[in-house]
């Protein structure tokens, strides 16, 4: 990075340690966000988002338009589903996510109008308790692929106290490059979402942080932090080292802000807020046009993929459809993956709707896709070292398999955020990440049954 | 589209970097080799026989027990190489044949396998080896040739005392003005290998050339050799009343950059977090010091890393490393407890 798009940038404020190397290949980086035309018909499941799935709002044979709520909750933890194209509620199915869950979907039958619905307006906010509504109603959840309601995390108990707002553009998972693109193309929709949560939430900080690998967005992004509306000097870039998982909440907040969160704890407990670079800028336009989350970027790329893209896709399309709109295949896939290729999850068949954090689908063919043969353990250490959370994974994975639950007791495993640091660096290709949450799963039973 | 097969899963990650243990133990071969090729130039071809004797006995060791115990084939990992040549390395040029094979059984079989095969064994295999031989057949262990012998006459024919015999008359007499006299190959042929040695530590170029290879590698942390090394330097500094000379005749002497570099970074029986490491290496330094000083036996280097090896499991206990973002008064009371 050249020493002119350094000045005025923030150095991490703290060593992340552990994490991995791991490959970039950010193949997509310079493809602008291409929108893809509404398909003919989509399938929109009821659970898009961490917390209690959503109800239909809408029977069999009813019209339906863009942006119109259709699914809706009164469980806190959730967030209101919109109708992604205009048309004609089809069928109330059943839709088998990607990690197994089976829950409700509204199938839409496209009438090729993309009708906006005639009720959307910009909504009236006034104050913080108006703007989380605001931000409730427009579906949004974190689009950064957890898939958290983001009402949920803007609303901090009073007896927590934020002072930092971390934007997240680290981008550390291979392949995915729609957090770039969204900093080069709507940079000033970022830095008007920006000032919207810092005024409202009356935060003190904001740290924009870009992994290094990105010296343009951090120079756009600079750009931004020194527009004339940032006179307080409160928001700042700062050139993160790119290293996975650099971009994992917990590493974020430790390299922004020098703080730790404590296990068991959220970024909240510490005061600091993180969110994710595309949820800001959608907060920002949703303000000003009251269109709700019908819509997102994701990258498609991957060795078997015949013309990467990054594409903008409505929610409930057919995955499948996305992957010819980018060409087809150019060989056979061997593994599709919804997410990075470090924490995203495989799938069995394309005949899959893109939900809201989906932000990245991956096409490997058989060869690009490295296939270690699993040997026994030997004690080399890698898994610790490249561990951020500081655990002993092949120890943890030894207590797993010998359904010693108590010893896991003391491991620390629940601190495990699934990264796969540990497995991609193990020489004897042990699926440590599939460990961990046996272990998990086996420490919960233990506690459950004392 | 629609895809007519299934397609494969399995949990993340979906991508993973290109070091196997294979490649792991291969690096541990190479680095291996300058030794091994000075070992040929001072003690002549009956080296290579030797060495093949010992890595064909250990990979045969490890196929037949592995089947025998109705256990998926280990011989891909290499390891059983690796315990092969680091036995030979532990012996003396003159060993017969017979006497390293069993050897070799010893440490693939009782040491290894026994107890699971590779990454179970809770000491270093070729060192059990080398102890086992060594209380076996002392006179065949301790049968020194001086480097270079073999050129004049038969490997067999001339026997030598090895520095570290010498050193030992040096401390005890507490002549260190006249270490020169007293020991016979000078600093610079030990460090190139003009000296009674068993093979693999002839040569301390060559095995320091092996460390700094398998450390570009990535292979082995630097922690252990040197914090090893350097205790040792650092009590022979107080037990040699500051003779700079008898340092760096037993830095440079016995078994110790060979154990210190290839044996006691053995990943099995070494602790796997930094602190623990520190721990480990000064615990083989202080011991291979005091049984090179008051011991029976002037080298001590196989004795200190299998005593430091058993403790292991001990080391790992009491340096776990604590979740992150553990409290630091949680960490303290913790440490207490124990």
């Amino acid at each position: 990075m050249s020493k002119k798009v350094l000045s005025g940038i923030l150095r991490p404020a703290a060593r992340v340690k552990g994490g991995v190397p791991v490959a970039h290949k950010k193949n997509t980086a310079e493809l602008p966000v291409e929108r893809m035309p509404a398909p003919e018909s989509v399938v929109i499941p009821m659970l898009q988002h961490i917390g209690a799935h959503c109800v239909p709002r809408v029977k069999r044979g009813d019209k339906v338009a863009v942006g119109q709520l259709i699914a809706d909750s009164d469980k806190y933890v959730s967030a209101p589903i919109h109708a992604t194209i205009s048309g004609t509620v089809n069928k109330i199915g059943e839709t088998v996510l990607p990690h197994g869950v089976i829950v409700p979907s509204i199938l839409i039958e496209s009438d090729g109008e993309m009708r906006l619905f005639e009720g959307l307006e910009p909504p009236k906010v006034n104050n913080k308790e108006d703007f989380i509504q605001a931000v409730r109603q427009s579906g949004l959840v974190g689009l950064g692929g957890a898939g958290f309601p983001t009402h949920v995390k803007l609303n901090i108990p009073a007896d927590k106290e934020v002072d930092t707002l971390v934007i997240n553009v680290a981008e550390c998972e291979p392949f995915i490059t729609v957090d770039y693109r969204e900093s080069m193309e709507n940079s000033w929709d970022i830095l008007s979402g920006v000032y919207t949560i810092k005024e409202f939430l009356g935060l003190k900080n904001v740290i924009i942080a870009v992994e290094d690998n990105k010296p343009d967005a951090l120079a756009e992004l600079k750009k931004i932090a020194d527009a004339q509306s940032n006179l307080d000097g409160g928001v700042k870039v700062m050139a993160l080292k790119s290293r996975y998982p650099q971009g994992a909440e917990k590493m974020l907040v430790l390299a922004a802000t020098g703080r730790k969160v404590p296990p068991g704890k959220l970024p909240a407990d510490i005061g600091c807020l993180v969110m994710n670079v595309a949820t800001v800028a959608f907060i920002a336009r949703y303000l000003k046009s009251g269109k709700p989350l019908v819509s997102r970027s994701l990258t498609v790329d991957g060795s078997a993929v015949a013309n990467p893209k990054n594409v903008r896709v409505a929610l409930g399309t057919n995955i499948g459809d996305i992957f010819d709109f980018c060409g087809g295949f150019k060989v056979e896939p061997y593994k599709i993956i919804t997410g990075g290729p470090m924490m995203g999850l495989a799938i069995i068949g394309t005949d899959l709707p893109v939900i809201k954090q989906n932000n990245a689908l991956l096409a490997l063919d058989q060869k690009a896709y490295k296939f270690k043969k699993e040997r026994d353990c030997i004690r080399c250490g890698r898994c610790v070292t490249a561990c951020p959370m500081g655990l002993m994974p092949a120890l943890i994975a030894r207590y797993a398999e010998a359904d010693e639950a108590h010893k896991l007791e003391h491991t620390g495993v629940t601190v495990c955020m699934e990264c796969g640091s540990c497995a991609y660096d193990c020489p004897s290709a042990i699926p440590l990440v599939q460990h961990m949450r046996l272990a998990k799963s086996k420490l919960a039973a233990y506690k459950a049954k004392q | 589209m629609v895809l007519d097969k299934k397609l494969t899963v399995s949990a993340s990650p979906h991508v993973r970097s290109s070091v196997t243990t294979t490649g792991i133990m291969l690096d541990v071969i190479i680095a291996m080799i300058p030794a091994l090729i000075a070992a040929v130039v001072f003690f002549g071809p009956r080296v290579l026989g030797l060495t093949a004797v010992t890595v064909i006995t250990a990979v045969l060791s490890e196929y037949v027990s592995r089947k025998a115990m109705k256990r998926h084939g280990t011989l891909g990992d290499l390891s059983a190489v690796v315990t092969g040549m680091l036995l030979a390395f532990n012996l003396p040029a003159t060993m017969p044949f017979w006497m390293a094979a069993i050897g070799s059984v010893v440490a693939i079989v009782v040491v290894k396998q026994f107890f699971g095969g590779i990454g179970m064994n809770y000491v270093n295999p070729a060192l059990i080896g080398r102890i086992v031989l060594f209380v076996s057949f002392p006179t065949a262990m301790t049968n020194w040739v001086a480097a270079g012998a073999w050129h004049k006459g038969g490997v067999d024919t001339i026997t030598t005392a090895t520095p570290m015999a010498q050193l030992k008359e040096v401390f005890t007499g507490g002549n260190f003005d006249k270490i020169g006299e007293i020991v016979e190959p000078g600093l610079g042929e030990m460090l190139m290998g003009k000296h009674g040695a068993s093979l693999g530590e002839v040569c301390a170029i060559a095995l320091i050339i092996g460390g700094l290879y398998l450390l570009i590698r990535g292979v082995i942390s630097p922690i252990i050799p040197l914090t090893y090394v350097g205790s040792v330097a650092l009590i022979m500094l107080v037990a040699g009343r500051g003779n700079l000379q008898f340092v760096a005749y037993q830095v440079l002497g016995g078994g110790l950059l060979l154990g210190a570099i290839f044996m006691a970074t053995d990943y099995t029986t070494s602790p796997v977090n930094p602190k623990g490491k520190v721990i480990f290496a000064i615990g083989c330094g202080v011991l291979t010091s005091v049984i090179r000083l008051y011991g029976n036996i002037p080298e001590g280097v196989s004795f200190a890393i299998i005593i430091m090896n058993i403790l292991v499991p001990h080391i790992e206990n009491i340096t776990t490393p604590k979740p992150f973002g553990t409290p630091k008064e949680e960490k303290a009371a913790k440490e207490g407890d124990k």
